[in-house]
């Protein structure tokens, strides 16, 4: 009966799931797709090297020029990976959010979460310059737990109206935007210009402090996310069924909007506004594979990740040797797909 | 207050045997009673501010078919809610198998117990066989989330609403008929003995009403399931019902089998309409003929 879903169940562990048959395949296919992608945007500058020199050198095997390792796993891995985690972050605490609101037009990036975690983390670099890297996530977490609790209050009502919390929470985004913006006016310049570059979305210059201040943060939440999928399978069937099962949704509920915004605000430290990734990736992994969150989290995650990767490619590529973050690049795809989203909603 | 005239009216209809009265609305229920599965007592059900149900008493018979009538807004889905735990009381308790349910696991209550609220909503391209999958929820844990158990227990739901063929369709191509059936066989999977349903008919054209009702009842007969839902028409609640409830503004205005409650004048009290009451002739239970101003002329 079982044609759709592959079933994993030995014999001598006491663990069985199920996933959808797609999964497994696609997974394959956009991580292949991600590591080209990396490769060739490792390979890709002011200093070409061809791919296979840049996978020699990944693999630590001896090539014709010694910069290569230098330029290679000191200046341009971190700069992939930390797009790549970017990417899978967001579009997790994405598919979170459109999975517990049941609204297909929720991502932190449109409804202010990621204006609040941007505000805080600007905050913080302007009035106190010389706090450790590793401290930004924690601001930018801070910021967007505020919004996040604050569209809880004001906007939420049950999840009846996705509008309304749209509405409410551009309105948020807005005024945290607008802050941030007060903030870079009086700040002082050098720090702002900081600032600037790493607002528009940038992986640019990301060096492995910040890969490694991020990691944590994406392993353990991800990690909860996929230990919570089958909690957020309920929820999006509505409260009542939800609670009719056994859920409890309010614990639940409150535990998958944390590692959301744990997630959003983690990534958002590391490049800034990159927006939209939130949005797109979970609508293009439930066109993959279904909508069922144990295969559509991880397929989610996947494209999200291939998505920042491939953006700040593009970005280095398209207006060479001008280069454009990689947050420009997801907005310029992303929001005509959120006005599709939003005028397919209207029907 | 109490209003329930034709238990002493009607002597002539005979109480089957082995049958027990439902507790009428101004008798403390016994929580050890045991054919009663699932009790309020004292119950008071409110949001916010507005009180819907007050102090109301009710016993739902084991292994019968018990149906909710009353008019919109008398509070007959807010009483659903509060015996599915879906809903806190401000007073009073509900009984679930004599143990009081709100200091019971939200999972122990879902393995005995499933509801389906008014016309659910699937996420966009959530297929069948995900859907009723959810089920199982109430059994599975992180590390054991589908059980050779689980897999017959979903193959066999799927089968009795007649849903395996169409298993692997997304919801939202599905007519309203198969989509309610659908979300029958989740509550199925869940494979509970108390199954509480709130308009499960509605949006349903006449014949898919009924064979949505013979499902329920065919169910209710092999499996000796409890259920409790809430219908609108009332003569295929008479005709579906072992035991009606009239509810009334909050409260209880009648319980009993159809013939004791199904009266002119609870449908004059309680619907606020004139009717005639004639035998069904096929099934023999009580038919309400509305009398309305056209058929006064």
């Amino acid at each position: 009966m079982t044609k759709q879903w592959l079933i994993i169940r030995p014999k001598v562990l006491p663990i069985s799931f199920h996933l959808d048959r797609r999964v497994p395949v696609i997974l394959l296919i956009l991580t292949l797709v991600t590591i080209v992608a990396m490769i060739i945007s490792i390979g890709y500058g002011e200093y070409p090297i061809s791919p296979i020199d840049v996978v020699k050198t990944l693999l630590g095997l001896p090539t014709a020029n010694d910069d290569y390792t230098f330029i290679i796993n000191t200046l341009r891995l971190p700069r992939t990976i930390a797009a790549f985690l970017v990417g899978a972050g967001l579009a997790i605490a994405g598919t979170i959010t459109q999975g517990i609101t049941r609204n297909p037009l929720a991502a932190p990036s449109i409804v202010g979460v990621n204006a609040g975690a941007t505000l805080a983390a600007v905050t913080l670099l302007i009035l106190l310059p010389n706090t450790p890297i590793s401290l930004l996530p924690f601001a930018a977490f801070v910021g967007a737990l505020i919004v996040s609790l604050l569209i809880y209050l004001l906007a939420w009502q049950g999840g009846s109206s996705p509008v309304r919390l749209i509405l409410v929470g551009i309105g948020f985004s807005l005024i945290a935007d607008a802050l941030t913006d007060i903030m870079t006016t009086f700040g002082e310049i050098n720090t702002v210009s900081q600032a600037l570059v790493w607002l528009a979305g940038s992986v640019y210059g990301r060096s492995w402090s910040q890969v490694l201040a991020l990691i944590p943060w994406i392993v353990i939440f991800g990690l909860m996310a996929l230990l919570l999928t089958r909690e957020l399978n309920t929820l999006n069937l509505g409260d009542e069924v939800a609670r009719s099962l056994g859920s409890r949704i309010e614990w639940q509920r409150g535990l998958l909007l944390l590692t959301s915004v744990a997630l959003a605000g983690a990534s958002i430290a590391t490049a800034g506004a990159v927006g939209f990734v939130d949005l797109m990736s979970p609508h293009l992994g439930r066109k993959l594979v279904g909508a069922s969150h144990e295969g559509l989290l991880p397929v989610a995650a996947m494209l999200g990740g291939m998505l920042v990767v491939v953006a700040d490619l593009l970005g280095r590529v398209l207006f060479a040797p001008n280069e454009l973050p990689c947050g420009i690049i997801t907005a310029a795809i992303g929001a005509p797909y959120f006005v599709y989203l939003l005028i397919n909603q209207q029907k | 207050m109490y209003r329930d005239r034709n238990n002493s009216q009607s002597p002539q209809i005979p109480v089957p045997q082995g049958h027990i009265v439902p507790l009428w609305d101004n008798i403390s229920p016994s929580p050890s009673l045991s054919n009663h599965r699932l009790e309020a007592e004292q119950l008071t059900l409110a949001y916010d501010n507005a009180t819907i149900i007050r102090n109301l008493n009710l016993g739902i018979p084991a292994g019968k078919t018990t149906v909710l009538i009353g008019a919109n807004g008398c509070g007959k889905s807010t009483l659903l809610r509060g015996l599915a735990k879906l809903l806190k009381p401000k007073s009073g308790i509900v009984y679930l198998d004599g143990k009081n349910i709100s200091q019971l696991k939200a999972k122990t209550v879902a393995k005995k117990m499933g509801m389906l609220p008014q016309s659910p909503v699937a996420p966009e391209g959530l297929t069948v066989r995900d859907l009723v999958a959810m089920g199982r929820y109430p059994y599975q844990s992180c590390l054991q989330q589908w059980s050779t158990g689980d897999e017959k227990k979903v193959a066999e739901a799927l089968d009795i609403a007649t849903m395996t063929e169409l298993a692997d369709r997304p919801l939202d191509s599905l007519s309203g008929g198969q989509k309610q059936r659908a979300w029958i066989a989740m509550i199925l999977a869940q494979d509970t003995d108390i199954l509480l349903l709130d308009e499960p008919t509605t949006f349903l054209d006449l014949s898919h009403q009924v064979e949505l009702l013979d499902l329920l009842d065919e169910l209710q007969a092999s499996q000796g399931k409890t259920i409790v839902m809430i219908l609108h028409d009332l003569n295929l609640s008479c005709r579906y019902a072992d035991y009606l409830v009239a509810v009334q503004q909050g409260k209880v205005y009648a319980t009993g089998t159809p013939q004791q409650v199904m009266t002119e004048e609870m449908v004059r009290d309680v619907f606020d309409l004139e009717c005639r009451i004639v035998l069904d002739p096929l099934a023999d239970t009580p038919m309400c003929i509305p009398m309305g101003r056209k058929a006064r002329r």
